[in-house]
């Protein structure tokens, strides 16, 4: 397989791969090695590609799983405090977000979120994936997900709606 | 009409059961300027989720392709370096030695003899002069009996 024949492969969904990974490990930087690491070893055994179903959603749960790793590995443990006052260097998306300030709440609400529900709403509202993919990708049941999404979504909304009115009154 | 429908979807919604055709509804509803004030709280939830899809991957990939070298034609090469060594290795030595025939070879005996002969006579000088140190030897041996005094000598000096 050359090198172009894997970037159209990998092209699709490497947005993807990067925003799951950054809504896990938060820091920018940390998701761009994340998604450099999933995309070289998708590269590295570029020769079982043909073997796997579903290239997307098996490179999701690669996603999943390594940055998982990650959080629990030593290196990220002593990162943590680094984490909370880590400067984003994407600054044009960073400043488009905190324009609008309630959006910037949104973020943080998520950041507050349990992996799981994080990773659900991730997969549903940005990437809008349907149940069954995320269900693959996740190693759960449909209802699970929609269990899952609904909890996830009423918690924003229920922090949205105070925040919202804290700043009315 | 269309709040009506917009606030069916969202409870659905806060249920997760929207199909993905209906929550487009609801993000295209929520992307207007304005939305109905009591749904206000909604609007930087969807926003977000707008914001967030923008964002791309822009680190380069360093896709390398490894050049596998070909380990089959280096061992051949180094065959064929191995064999032109022992032909031209062969060859060298059998000019050197170029073998006598046989009227040189029984000249080259009474030379090899004449040789063998001078050496052994003169080892021979060598060893007539080396039995003087038998005498060495018989001097040694009466030095040991020099030890045979300090025994006695001992004795007396632990007795004081």
């Amino acid at each position: 397989m050359k090198q172009t024949e894997f970037l159209n492969i990998v092209m699709p969904f490497k947005d993807k791969v990067f925003r799951l990974a950054k809504r896990l490990l938060v820091s920018t930087e940390e998701a761009e090695d994340a998604t450099q690491e999933i995309l070289l070893k998708l590269w590295k055994n570029k020769t079982k590609i043909g073997e796997y179903k579903n290239i997307e959603a098996f490179s999701m749960t690669m996603t999943k799983n390594f940055c998982f790793d990650k959080l629990k590995s030593k290196q990220a443990q002593n990162l943590k405090i680094v984490h909370s006052n880590y400067e984003d260097k994407n600054v044009g998306l960073q400043k488009q977000l905190e324009l609008n300030d309630s959006i910037g709440w949104v973020g943080k609400i998520m950041e507050d979120l349990p992996q799981q529900q994080k990773m659900v709403i991730q997969l549903r509202d940005i990437e809008q994936y349907d149940f069954d993919e995320i269900a693959k990708m996740l190693d759960m049941t449909n209802t699970a997900v929609r269990v899952t999404l609904s909890r996830a979504r009423k918690t924003i909304r229920e922090k949205l709606t105070n925040t919202h009115n804290y700043g009315i009154k | 009409m269309v709040l009506n429908n917009i606030e069916k979807l969202l409870e659905k919604y806060d249920n997760g059961e929207t199909s993905l055709n209906e929550e487009q509804q609801l993000k295209d509803y929520f992307s207007q300027e304005t939305v109905a004030p009591h749904l206000e709280m909604y609007k930087p939830m969807f926003d977000y989720f707008l914001a967030s899809q923008q964002e791309q991957f822009t680190k380069h990939l360093p896709l390398e392709t490894k050049k596998v070298y070909n380990y089959k034609w280096l061992s051949v090469a180094a065959v064929a370096v191995l064999m032109i060594g022992f032909y031209f290795n062969n060859s060298f030595t059998q000019n050197d030695l170029g073998t006598y025939n046989e009227d040189q070879a029984q000249l080259a005996y009474n030379e090899i003899a004449k040789s063998l002969e001078l050496v052994s006579r003169n080892f021979n000088r060598g060893t007539s002069q080396v039995s003087y140190l038998g005498a060495m030897d018989n001097a040694s041996t009466q030095v040991n009996y020099l030890e045979a005094m300090n025994n006695p000598m001992e004795r007396i000096f632990k007795n004081n």
